[in-house]
């Protein structure tokens, strides 16, 4: 099924979390990833979420979401009109003999290295799903010991403000 | 009547909603959206305990359902000196139903107190039941102190969480400030656009609080804005297609008793000419006496009714929502109509069955507007011809009307008592059923002339709905009589609010279809189960040892009680029954326990497949 990714808007209240898991689960919506976080206006959070639906299933995902009170405003964000990146840290063998070549393949996936032991170096990297993934299966070879991975985060391209809009309307 | 009006037979309208004219705003204006009189209360210094009854009263409301316990104990106190008169159940699920009942007869918001802890959970049945049959209902739940909550205190349950799936929406309030605007939102949220349940759970430290109240709050739910007037693009497209169709059918569902939509609906029926069906929750919306009634829909539908869906090539949606037991299987449910929805929930529109012309907003608003736009292309091009689809739906109506066989062991057609019951007391009664075979029966039995006068657990099938429903329903209109219809299962369920009708004087009228069994259960067991009857026998009927003696049970409470078990005491007794307004009646009618309802759509088949008796099928003929 195709993914789409949704922007919401909502209330800064407890609960809330809940709510929009909640209801996915009991109308059996699949959640592929979850973020959430304040936004620039007071009271007011952000969940990106990104969702295996399509067609009339989509629209009652969305639908249903509009139903949350807590809930202000929806907005699909399209790939084309939209910058969508994952942050990941990974936790990766490497000692003297291969830390060089470890380093190397960060370097080319213009992540970076934010701790070094003895025999493990932890990766941090934000990008595309696909540019992870394509990391992590060059890493893999080292031994991979632990990943840590965010949700989704998207926006729109351009000038336009969700919240603004969203605010204005209310 | 527990204020003391005198209680009269005579069916008169029902109780004048103080209300009623705020019911439908649809605005952001905070002032609007507060319910009630909107008086103006300069600041005044009082407890939380105190706002919340000073809330309740600036709200408009005039009875509340409920039972008092240790978080919630700090409000009873005030609430003994307020006007608002509390009806005290017998168990917090009562005090819910009650609560619907009233909600549904009077088309107020209905209110129920209940505790913490245990008090809440007992109400989670009554709410969820409110939230499939969209029942405006605000629960008021007493909470542990908020600085021991999450700490297993002492009747701590986290009613917010439990409750969440099944409410429109719900507060935790920790602050005796935040209450009088929280109520003013539930009151709001509760019976504007798709109305429904929504819970307030106030901790005891908010009600002992002090704070400054003043009226009316501000209303704040940047997040709510429900939808009530129908595109007119869609309106215009909606009527394009009821003009174009040869055999329209109006699919109307419990949203237009809820949206006050019926005077609307029957001036669309009449200007389309079209058929018009109404389902489990809409029986009333829509006179059954009118010459295009053509039957409740679904699984223990009319055959008229089913086949119309069935054959139709338009179905104008009104406040329904395309459910199972109306649908049979989905895939084949009228498979060459064109579907025309309304209604005022944006996620039931497509959310079973595509819509090709979908309308969000109140049916009240789209009504009068359809039916201009239709009159509007009849003027040009002549009215759309229907002869032949009445033609087809008037042989059918003919040919399978409702009705029954007498039972061969001997015992009453519980049928003929339910049909009794509806013809001597008459469509200004008020019948509220609990949920099985007496449930269907009393949908198909009774004659529903105007709406609200039907009351039942649709959505959520909940047995015991009706005597604590019936209670509500006749303090919400006490000079109406009111009629449980119940079962002897479901009646065993909620009976002890007999206790509470008799000492508020509360007389209710309970006609227990008693056929000694969970009698749909069993009509499955016969069907579809070889007649193996697993635990549905409960021994209460004829030549058992009758326990409960219904009685004896009813006596025992107060009640009039009187058992039918022969055909020519059953006029009789309901005439008697009739004439008993002092204290609750309870008639015992035993009944034959093979009795089974018809017609019947199998579970799993096509509507198309619908039996009017054990695998006996319509004959379809050829339109000539």
């Amino acid at each position: 099924m195709a993914r789409h990714t949704l922007s919401v808007l909502v209330e800064d209240k407890p609960g809330v979390l809940t709510r929009v898991a909640g209801l996915f689960a009991r109308r059996a919506f699949n959640i592929h990833s979850l973020a959430v976080g304040p936004t620039e206006v007071e009271g007011i959070s952000r969940i990106t979420v990104v969702v295996d639906a399509e067609g009339d299933l989509l629209e009652q995902v969305t639908k249903q979401l509009n139903k949350l009170i807590n809930v202000i405003k929806i907005v699909e964000l399209l790939p084309e009109n939209s910058v969508r990146r994952d942050h990941l840290l990974i936790k990766v063998r490497a000692d003297a003999a291969t830390r060089i070549q470890v380093t190397q393949a960060v370097d080319l996936f213009r992540a970076s290295i934010v701790d070094v032991s003895t025999d493990a170096l932890v990766i941090e990297a934000t990008g595309t799903t696909e540019k992870l993934e394509a990391l992590l299966t060059v890493l893999e070879p080292f031994g991979v010991r632990e990943i840590v991975q965010s949700g989704t985060l998207a926006i729109g391209r351009g000038a336009r403000s969700m919240s603004d809009r969203a605010l204005r309307a209310s | 009547m527990s204020k003391g009006t005198p209680i009269s037979p005579s069916l008169m309208a029902s109780k004048p909603s103080a209300a009623k004219a705020a019911d439908s705003v649809d605005s952001v204006d905070s002032a609007s959206a507060v319910l009630g009189p909107n008086r103006v209360v300069e600041p005044t210094e009082m407890t939380g305990s105190e706002a919340i009854v000073r809330s309740l009263e600036e709200l408009g409301v005039d009875d509340v359902f409920g039972l008092p316990g240790g978080a919630i104990l700090p409000t009873y106190d005030p609430l003994m000196a307020s006007k608002i008169n509390h009806v005290l159940v017998r168990h917090e699920q009562g005090a819910g139903h009650a609560a619907q009942g009233y909600a549904m007869v009077t088309g107020r918001v209905g209110v129920c107190i209940a505790t913490s802890g245990p008090g809440a959970t007992n109400l989670v049945t009554a709410i969820a039941d409110a939230h499939m049959d969209s029942v405006p209902l605000v629960a008021i739940t007493g909470q542990v102190a908020s600085s021991v909550i999450g700490s297993d205190a002492f009747q701590e349950a986290d009613i917010v969480g439990i409750t969440m799936p099944v409410t429109k929406h719900s507060f935790l309030v920790t602050r005796a400030e935040d209450i009088p605007h929280t109520l003013a939102e539930a009151f709001h949220l509760a019976s504007t656009g798709r109305p429904g349940p929504v819970l307030v759970d106030v901790t005891k430290d908010a009600q002992q609080a002090k704070m400054t109240f003043s009226w009316p709050p501000k209303v704040d739910l940047p997040g709510y804005r429900p939808v009530t007037r129908g595109h007119s693009k869609q309106v215009r497209e909606a009527a394009r297609l009821i003009a174009a169709s040869s055999k329209p059918v109006l699919y109307v569902g419990g949203g237009v008793i809820k949206a006050d939509a019926s005077e609307e609906l029957l001036r669309l029926a009449e200007t389309t000419g079209a058929p018009v069906v109404t389902t489990l929750t809409a029986r009333g919306a829509f006179p059954d006496a009118h010459p295009q009634h053509v039957g409740m829909p679904g699984m223990h539908g009319s055959v008229s009714a089913v086949t119309a869906l069935q054959q139709a090539d338009l179905l104008v949606t009104l406040g329904a929502r395309f459910d199972d037991r109306v649908t049979g299987v989905l895939s084949t449910f009228a498979p060459s109509a064109k579907v025309i929805h309304a209604d005022i929930d944006p996620a039931e529109i497509s959310k079973n069955r595509t819509a090709d012309v979908p309308i969000v907003g109140s049916v009240k608003e789209i009504l009068p507007e359809l039916s201009d736009a239709v009159r509007a292309l009849q003027e040009k091009d002549g009215p759309a011809d229907l002869t032949a689809w009445w033609t087809f739906l008037r042989r059918l109506k003919e040919d399978y009307p409702l009705g029954w066989t007498e039972p061969e062991d001997g015992l009453l057609a519980p049928q003929k008592i339910i049909k009794r019951i509806g013809q001597l007391t008459g469509p200004e009664g008020v019948y509220v059923a609990g949920v099985g075979q007496h449930q269907m029966w009393a949908a198909q039995f009774i004659d529903y002339e105007r709406p609200r006068a039907w009351l039942n657990s649709a959505g959520l099938g909940t047995m015991g709905y009706s005597v604590p429903a019936a209670m509500g329903a006749k303090v919400g209109n006490p000079d109406r009589v009111v009629w449980a219809i119940d079962g002897d299962g479901c009646f065993q369920m909620t009976n002890q609010e007999l206790a509470t009708c008799t000492l508020n004087k509360i007389p209710i009228k309970v006609a227990v279809i008693n056929n000694s069994s969970l009698g749909m259960v069993r009509q499955w067991q016969t069907l579809f189960y070889d007649g193996r009857y697993s635990n549905t026998d409960l021994h209460t009927g004829a030549e058992t040892v009758r326990v409960p003696d219904f009685v004896k049970l009813g006596e025992a409470y107060g009640c009039a009680s009187f058992r039918v078990e022969r055909e020519e005491e059953i006029d009789e007794v309901i005439k008697k029954a009739l004439e008993i307004n002092d204290r609750p009646v309870v008639i015992d009618f035993v009944v034959s326990p093979n009795a089974m309802v018809w017609p019947m759509v199998p579970s799993g088949v096509s509507n198309d497949l619908i039996q009017v008796a054990r695998n006996s099928t319509p004959v379809w003929e050829e339109e000539d």
